[in-house]
């Protein structure tokens, strides 16, 4: 069933003539807007052109040519094909970059990302402190001509592996206190208050005010995290609180941070797979397929027809795992301890039985390549996939509705709590289950369908209060959704080859860009990857879902009682491997 | 009426523990083992398990499939009067592959005339560095490096494996990965057919 794309042709340089002109670098796309005229032209593209949905902001250091680039991917949340606009400004700090805050709130901290790793100043973001280095860090990481420590050389494979290898140990080299560099006249006994100031600066700022005539109160901060069970990994994040109402939040995050992205720019373009195993590690299958579509966009290489339907399988089992181990960890946060949550496990641990018997390992399966996948089904994973998705686990979700859904407990924490608004979702550039549960049918399956899921019969479950319930209720809609998926694609797989390239270890990607996205279960999970026809990507991107759907937490927070912000917290489905890369 | 959804999750509950009970007595019934046997953790991971589903390592451990894969090993062949030939060239491929690079290969040179010689003087691996992915693995084309299913390496020191320590006989890998080995086994001897078959027509010819 294909689904029709809504084709109207966007002609930005006649609205704005002089104001922005089309990129003719080959194998680029979009416009290049100047910056002067950007807020005016990104207004144009939102109200106008009707792209409401800002999903990335890139930063790209184009040191050769001197140049900063900030790429913007628009969408359409009512589907179809996206507007990719950008700006170049001179590569001579300070480099400055308007805000578009106060037209997608969405972007702020992917342009806090920006000036973090690239220190490209956006004018007129209220809140620019670093998101994922640690405020007092030195330079600016993602800059071509900034190196760690550690650096060894510009591109794996490194000189001195072969062919006289001796093994040495990098901390050897490298002793300890000289891993890291820091500022000329910095001093650690002073650091630590130091920089702190700003974010509860910050706080203080976007607290909401005491309503004039009640009675005055005292605000206390509180730290949560970055150990704490309910945040998932180590997020921190401060609360301003009013007796137990949040009236402030800021997440602080980075705790995680490994520069993902500069190590793709290391790595060839092959070995770049494992990594994005290491993202979102609860869904490797879905990593590695968003990443594995677009270097095939830009390799202009076919997919194995059989691997296309393996492709899908993994990727919705993957999607059933994913949403049952967040049922399970929502229960935890709100304090049903372990009993859902090890249920849930159990069908976990069955799904991942096939991932290991397919790939060789149950997490982190590196099982994708382009052109296909490593190696076929064996018929017993096969078997087991059907006895799964045909008996099994419709009956376990069946099971789970009946243990969990009427419970009043649950109800009662659930209902009607955290409200978001579609038009907030859409503006805080929101995607996935916690954009459907607003109402709004935007799933990147049948609005920008990718691999072959334009073949298959599914609704997009959408769920229409937007509250804590529908939340929690979404994921079991899209675990029947994927089961129907499964179902299909099971029964419509057809024999052949799994790869369509012959297996090299290392592949040729031509010049240009190139932005793939996929529905992860989480949601948009997005990489944008620039080559220059080398062995290795000039830049390398990755958009989580974790980490722009965070964006909208302080908004969604605000006003309500801390014990519910943990369970907002499982609500988002953050996973920290792909928020902190 | 209050609280019925929760005695109606309670119910679910319920069975779940009642089955705990009744799933071991029908095997008992039947005279076989639930626990500490093949069969008992295979129905453990399968469609049918229900009741007690933990697999309690390491008095049990999981059966892994043919394709699990945990750090690589290098396999060698027993060669006449017990010497290990060792497969790998060190042509270097799966040290240029290995996404952390932590393969490390000194390569071998003739004394006399300083050629390079297709073995390996030494092969370190970092342990603890290996992300396991199996890509030296995958690209090797002497399969000459292949993964390792033992996965009790944990130690209280640093695991640096050299050559000494990689090798494994052929035999072994014969045992973890038979499918594998049975294949390829018949790809090379395919290959050594057409080879002896066209050097035979080559003399033929001549
Ligand atoms: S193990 Fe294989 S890929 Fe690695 S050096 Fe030896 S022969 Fe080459
Ligand atoms: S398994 Fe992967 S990480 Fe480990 S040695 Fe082989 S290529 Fe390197």
């Amino acid at each position: 069933m294909a689904t029709p794309v809504l084709t109207q042709t966007v002609d930005l340089a006649a609205r704005f003539p002089g104001k922005v002109s089309a990129d003719a670098r080959p194998g680029y796309a979009g416009i290049i807007v100047n910056k002067e005229n950007l807020v005016e032209v990104a207004t144009a593209v939102r109200d106008e052109f009707g792209f409401d949905l800002l999903t990335a902001v890139t930063g790209v250091d184009y040191i050769a040519e001197n140049k900063m680039e900030v790429v913007y991917h628009a969408y359409k949340t009512t589907g179809g094909a996206g507007l990719v606009f950008r700006v170049q400004v001179e590569r001579v700090d300070p480099i400055e970059v308007p805000s578009l805050i106060n037209i997608w709130p969405g972007v702020d901290f992917q342009e806090r990302e920006a000036w973090d790793l690239y220190g490209i100043k956006f004018t007129g973001h209220p809140d620019l402190r670093r998101i994922l280095m640690w405020e007092g860090f030195e330079g600016h990481p993602l800059r071509k001509d900034w190196k760690e420590p550690f650096f060894e050389e510009e591109v794996k494979p490194f000189k001195s592996r072969w062919p006289d290898g001796q093994h040495t140990f990098a901390e050897n080299k490298n002793p300890f206190r000289d891993n890291l560099n820091f500022p000329k006249d910095f001093d650690p006994e002073k650091y630590v208050v130091d920089k702190e100031e700003d974010l509860y600066m910050s706080l203080e700022r976007d607290t909401t005010k005491d309503v004039e005539g009640n009675m005055k109160t005292d605000h206390i901060v509180v730290n949560m995290g970055p150990h704490h069970p309910s945040t998932h990994g180590v997020l921190r994040v401060a609360v301003q609180l009013d007796g137990e109402t949040i009236i402030g939040l800021k997440p602080v995050m980075g705790y995680l941070h490994r520069n993902h992205d500069k190590i793709g720019e290391r790595n060839t373009y092959l070995q770049n797979i494992p990594y994005t195993d290491r993202l979102d590690y609860f869904n490797s299958m879905s990593n590695n397929f968003g990443y594995v579509t677009t270097v095939e966009k830009l390799m202009k290489i076919p997919v194995a027809e059989r691997a296309e339907y393996i492709r899908v399988i993994m990727a919705e089992l993957s999607r059933i795992q994913n949403h049952l181990i967040f049922i399970g960890m929502l229960m935890n946060d709100l304090g049903t301890m372990y009993t859902p949550s090890l249920y849930a496990f159990e069908e976990r641990e069955l799904v991942l039985d096939i991932f290991e018997a397919v790939s060789g390992a149950r997490m982190m399966c590196n099982y994708f390549r382009f052109g296909g996948v490593v190696r076929d089904i064996p018929d017993f994973a096969m078997q087991k996939i059907k006895d799964l998705v045909f008996e099994r686990l419709p009956a376990k979700t069946d099971e789970m509705e009946r243990f969990l859904n009427e419970n009043e407990i649950l109800v009662a924490r659930l209902k009607g709590i955290h409200v978001l608004n579609a038009e907030d979702a859409i503006k805080y550039s929101v995607t996935g289950p916690v954009l459907r549960a607003t109402g709004v049918p935007y799933d990147l399956r049948r609005a920008d369908p990718y691999s072959i899921y334009d073949r298959f019969d599914f609704d997009v479950a959408v769920r229409q209060n937007g509250d804590m319930m529908d939340n929690y209720l979404i994921r079991f809609d899209e675990i029947r959704q994927s089961l129907r998926i499964l179902e299909q694609a099971i029964k419509q797989i057809p024999q052949g080859p799994i790869n369509s390239q012959k297996a090299a270890y290392q592949v040729r990607v031509p010049a240009g860009e190139a932005y793939g996205r996929i529905e992860s279960p989480k949601g948009e999970l997005a990489f944008y990857i620039v080559s220059n026809g080398k062995p290795n990507a000039y830049r390398y991107h990755v958009r989580p879902a974790s980490f722009v759907n965070l964006t909208a937490v302080e908004s969604m927070c605000k006003g309500s009682k801390i014990a519910d912000f943990v369970a907002l917290l499982a609500m988002l489905d953050i996973v920290m491997g792909e928020l902190d890369r | 009426m209050y609280g019925k959804g929760i005695l109606k999750g309670l119910s679910v509950t319920w069975k779940r523990f009642w089955d705990t009970y009744t799933d071991d007595i029908s095997w008992m019934l039947r005279g076989k083992k639930r626990y500490n046997s093949d069969e008992g953790i295979r129905h453990r991971s399968s469609k049918d398990t229900k009741g007690i589903f933990t697999v309690q390592y390491p008095e049990e451990q999981l059966i892994v499939p043919e394709e699990f894969r945990y750090v690589p090993f290098l396999v060698y062949d027993e060669g006449a009067d017990g010497k290990k030939e060792v497969r790998c060239t060190s042509c270097g491929i799966c040290a240029k592959v290995c996404p952390p690079q932590c393969i490390w290969i000194v390569r071998t040179n003739d004394p006399s005339t300083g050629r390079p010689v297709p073995v390996p003087t030494d092969f370190f691996v970092d342990m603890d560095i290996c992300m396991n992915c199996g890509f030296c693995a995958e690209y090797c084309p002497f399969d000459a490096i292949k993964m390792d299913h033992d996965f009790d390496i944990a130690s209280y020191q640093r695991n640096v494996y050299n050559l000494e320590k990689l090798m494994k006989p052929a035999s072994y890998y014969a045992g973890i990965r038979p499918e594998n080995y049975t294949r390829e086994e018949e790809a090379r001897k395919a290959k050594e057919a057409a080879k002896a078959a066209k050097a035979e027509a080559n003399a033929a010819a001549a």
